[in-house]
């Protein structure tokens, strides 16, 4: 059969022709309020700054109304960052919206508050006088550790008369993207070791261990991998970063990044040791806005003590009211999710976080081991295997899940997130099946579970990833269970291949409204684009 | 007894007498009273209770505990919004969940910053911009700044020349951000002092005298913080103009408009300082200051693609969706905020913004006229005086016709005890007068500016608009 394209285009432009058709829209580019009438104003230019002023209300509704699009949270399975708060924490985040965490003379209560979040995750950690902040998130953790070793080294180095101008860093290529912009936006070079199946696709700690020289400025060990929970060896790194330090006398810190981990490990692996009990351990960063349970927006970074957050990147500021101290990236940043956070702290309490987490890693466990019963799929996470029992080649068992929930073995330390790609066997049955089509047609579903290569140097395995966060019930993990076999028999029985590059979109939909209009027009054609 | 000693007293009272076991505290739901002697037992300073506590007393516990603190319509101090309408907290309510980094999760979100980006670069007067939203105005500077840097190095190598020295100029009177830059960025800092003359602000020939071939660019600043001048960012696109045609050093300029960036394109539309320079190749605002949202929301924008270096652009898979790119120093941040700033752009338009700015200016011009007529204190802010006639120039208060031309610059008013005053009453402080205004609730600053002006204290009161 024969399809001739449509160009959707022309077929509005004829609809908005049409003599029945009397709105003066006449340009993409310009928002008609649904409410016009009711409000009588004029339509607003989307790229452009409107000239007149509008009704709170309309606006309100208008902008509310196209948000109604956006995705729903909790079937985004693809986030590791937290969605939902009780009503009384946003309340408590509402009333305190204005608030600004930098003006630290305006809200001493808000600093206060600040001060007991630093105490607490510094015990949680270990510590015994960590220094230490809350940031946007992560990234700003990790650039802050990263820059405070390098800082540290280059005074070190600089003492001894030595070269200082060629640091670099180490960690696994499983690294996610602030690890790799720190190194390329601060000038370290960046080591990144190569990840394999047999380090569990992690940091290999013999093989960083050699790539340190007496440049390293420290190695970065995540807490947390995000491609597939794992967990890398801290304690290990550290010994080997012992070992090297008697060989060659090259002291080389280790930061841990546990954003993922760092509101996991303390509650459901309490001996695992990863944190400021390992004195090589300098600094951590982690996310509040992902175990921690707070909305995005609240990250922390300790140090083991003020020893190693070096006094050069603190600055003083007294324009403010009165003197204060930075050493953030940001300055002026909201304090309500901060104060979100310590509701947290408060209103859960050690058990409130133990229970959420494990019950997270019950439905992890539930997930991982229905798809393996399924036969479809290989689990390249481990979170539900015994410890020690890592790869999918040995086939974890529901005994050794009821014994651990008896509480007689242990399952491997991990995230809650369940990493997989279609069985060999069901790949050589279904040779047609390309297993980024699963994702797209779980879209259709409502889920989005990414697919995507694993870090280089990994045989070109593309997995599957799904992150379990407290959003996800039990009633959660039944649904994609079902939808995911579901997509997967629909594919095996489909005789040809899915091409799911046509669901990829490849126009800027904003350059594309500007082709439309002909030649631009300059007064409603959008004007800049983001990054 | 103090009032304090009997709160003091009253607690110790509570937590003896109280019998109930914490662990009742998660499924009941306690009377007021009753919950907050529980939290009290229960909650520690400095480690994570044990057990958890019931919403309601968990949030009563902080409202209360945050109950002392100052009311910021009172907070003179700081340039930071902090109102916006019941429209606007609805909406931003609404989207409190939203993480701005997820494009794929939020597409109507995402397209939403588009928009804000073109509306802003339209305002800045470029047809091209790319850019992003950030969480405020310094990681807007890193990032200008960064780009600037790399830009440099890799032109440097090019050339096969030394890239291990470079320099950054700017006045003294540079808010923390930008000398953050330098020194995160290993970026050698040549701070230009202020005078007098200069407004407190950048002397555009002594920084073109700074600049050598070394110069990643200079930072202009559109809103002095001390005493809100503009810089002369045309001024200085000519000295660099003039330097590139006498030495080939083809130097960059980033405007620092954190305040001005919002507040020029309404009040002083004829002056001269966005993209329209060609040698303007970053601006960075925060939308959190006259953007008029709250804070969590700033804006860098290039001129064109061209400025922004690739290799500083990542590409991301793994949320989900189609690829990402990712140029911030933040990843995960709040989205709600960059909506309230859609919104307000939606409801205020060019109409609105104007009338606002016009109002805060009016206010605070009557404020520095009052202040003047008093007597006791000297303005060192000229927003208040005809364009052209600054505080260095003798008898400032020479005309007060009406003259709707004033001299541009932020709406804060910059003033110190008068000569004649201190000569009067030699045992005042001036420090001691924010002090006894803070007894009424005010908050407004006293601190001294720049070198090699540093002899000299000033107060400021940043109107909120």
């Amino acid at each position: 059969m024969l399809h001739k394209h449509i160009d959707t285009e022309d077929i509005i432009k004829h609809a908005k022709l049409s003599p029945t058709h009397h709105h003066l829209r006449n340009s993409h580019n310009v928002h008609t309020l649904a409410y016009g009438s009711r409000y009588a104003t004029e339509d607003i230019p989307k790229y452009k700054l409107p000239e007149k002023s509008t009704e709170a209300q309309a606006v309100y509704q208008l902008i509310h109304d196209e948000l109604e699009l956006d995705g729903r949270p909790n079937m985004n399975l693809a986030s590791f960052v937290h969605t939902w708060m009780e009503p009384e924490a946003d309340k408590l985040i509402m009333e305190n919206m204005c608030k600004n965490l930098s003006d630290q003379d305006e809200y001493p209560a808000t600093m206060r508050i600040h001060a007991r979040c630093i105490s607490i995750i510094g015990d949680m950690w270990n510590a015994k006088g960590a220094v230490g902040t809350a940031t946007i998130g992560s990234s700003e953790a990790v650039l802050l550790g990263g820059l405070a070793m390098k800082k540290r080294w280059q005074a070190t180095m600089r003492a001894q008369g030595k070269d200082a101008s060629r640091p670099n860093i180490v960690m696994g290529n499983n690294a996610q993207v602030a690890l790799e912009k720190f190194a390329r936006y601060f000038d370290v070079e960046c080591r990144l070791i190569p990840v394999t199946a047999e380090s569990h696709y992690c940091l290999d700690i013999k093989k960083a261990a050699e790539a340190c020289d007496e440049n390293t400025i420290g190695v970065y060990v995540i807490l947390g991998s995000t491609y597939t929970g794992h967990f890398e060896d801290v304690e290990g790194m550290s010994k080997e970063l012992d070992r090297i330090q008697e060989q060659k006398g090259w002291d080389i810190p280790i930061h841990v990044d546990a954003a993922s981990g760092g509101f996991v490990a303390p509650f459901a692996f309490p001996k695992l040791k990863w944190n400021f009990e390992l004195p090589r351990v300098k600094s951590i960063n982690t996310s509040g806005h992902k175990y921690g349970l707070a909305y995005a927006g609240i990250g922390w970074v300790l140090w083991r003590s003020e020893e190693f957050l070096p006094k050069e990147l603190i600055f003083t500021l007294t324009y403010l009211g009165s003197e204060e101290q930075t050493f953030t990236l940001n300055f002026s940043r909201p304090a309500c999710f901060m104060i979100a956070q310590y509701y947290n702290f408060v209103r859960l309490g050690k058990q409130g976080y133990t229970s959420i987490i494990l019950n997270d890693l019950d439905n992890a466990r539930v997930l991982s081991l229905a798809l393996e019963e399924s036969t479809y799929f290989d689990l390249i996470s481990d979170m539900h295997r015994t410890k020690g029992v890592f790869g999918f080649g040995k086939k974890s068992n529901l005994d050794s899940i009821k014994e651990t929930i008896a509480g007689i073995t242990e399952l491997n330390p991990a995230l809650p997130v369940v990493a997989f790609k279609l069985s060999d066997q069901f790949k050589a049955e279904n040779p047609h099946v390309k297993q980024a089509a699963l994702s797209t047609l779980l879209r259709t579903r409502g889920w989005i579970v990414p697919n995507y290569a694993l870090p280089p140097a990994v045989d070109d395995v593309e997995i599957l990833r799904i992150v379990v966060r407290e959003s996800f019930s039990q009633e959660l993990v039944d649904t994609v269970i079902a939808d995911l076999i579901w997509a997967t028999e629909t594919l095996a029985a489909s005789e040809s291949s899915f091409d799911v590059d046509i669901f990829v979109r490849k126009h800027d939909p904003v350059a594309d409204a500007h082709k439309m209009e002909g030649h631009a027009d300059s007064n409603h054609g959008p004007k800049g684009r983001q990054c | 007894m103090s009032f304090v000693m009997k709160y003091l007293k009253l607690i110790i009272q509570a937590r003896q007498a109280d019998t109930r076991s914490p662990s009742s505290a998660t499924n009941a739901t306690p009377a007021l009273e009753q919950s907050s002697r529980l939290t009290l037992q229960q909650v520690s300073r400095s480690r994570l209770a044990e057990h958890s506590t019931d919403a309601h007393a968990a949030y009563q516990f902080i409202h209360d505990a945050l109950e002392l603190e100052s009311r910021p319509n009172m907070n003179m101090a700081s340039y930071v919004h902090t109102w916006m309408e019941p429209e606007a907290d609805r909406l931003i309510m609404e989207n409190i969940n939203k993480n701005l980094c997820d494009q794929g999760e939020y597409p109507v979100t995402a397209e939403i910053h588009r928009r804000c980006i073109s509306i802003i670069g339209d305002l800045w007067n470029s047809n091209d911009a790319v850019g992003s939203s950030t969480v405020g105005s310094s990681e807007a500077i890193h990032l200008g700044g960064l780009a600037m840097k790399k830009r440099w190095q890799q032109k440097r190598m090019a050339e096969g020349k030394d890239t291990s020295r470079p320099n950054i100029v700017m006045g003294h009177n540079a808010q923390a951000a930008l000398e953050k830059f330098a020194c995160y960025f290993d970026v050698e800092c040549r701070l230009i002092p202020v005078s007098l003359e200069s407004h407190y602000c950048l002397d555009v020939k002594k920084a073109a005298e700074a600049c050598d071939e070394n110069t990643i660019g200079v930072y202009v600043i559109l809103g002095s913080l001390f005493t809100g001048h503009f810089e002369d960012v045309h001024g200085m696109s000519d000295e660099l103009d003039r330097i590139e045609e006498e030495k080939g050093w083809n130097i960059p300029i980033h405007v620092d408009a954190a305040s001005g960036g919002f507040i020029a394109p309404f009040m002083f539309p004829d002056l001269k300082w966005g993209f329209e320079l060609d040698r303007v190749k970053s601006i960075n605002a925060s939308g959190h200051k006259f953007g008029l949202t709250y804070a969590g929301i700033g804006w860098i924008l290039w001129r064109s693609d061209e400025y922004l270096p690739k290799e500083l652009v990542f590409t991301i898979d793994y949320m989900g969706a189609e690829v990402q790119t990712s140029y911030t120093l933040n990843f995960s941040r709040p989205a709600c905020f960059m909506i309230g700033q859609y919104y307000n752009f939606l409801r205020h338009g060019r109409e609105g913004y104007t009338s606002i700015m016009q109002k805060n200016f009016a206010n605070s011009r009557t404020l520095s006229l009052a202040l003047e007529e008093s007597g006791y204190f000297d303005v060192m802010s000229d927003i208040h005086r005809p364009k052209g006639v600054y505080m260095s120039i003798r008898n400032p208060k020479a005309v007060r016709e009406n003259d709707t031309e004033y001299n541009p610059g932020s709406p804060c008013v910059a003033f110190k005890l008068t000569d004649k005053f201190r000569t009067e009453n030699p045992h005042v402080k001036q420090s001691d007068v924010p002090k006894l205004l803070h007894t009424r609730g005010w908050v407004v600053p006293n601190y001294a500016l720049p070198p090699a002006q540093e002899l000299t204290e000033v107060m400021r009161i940043v109107l909120p608009p």
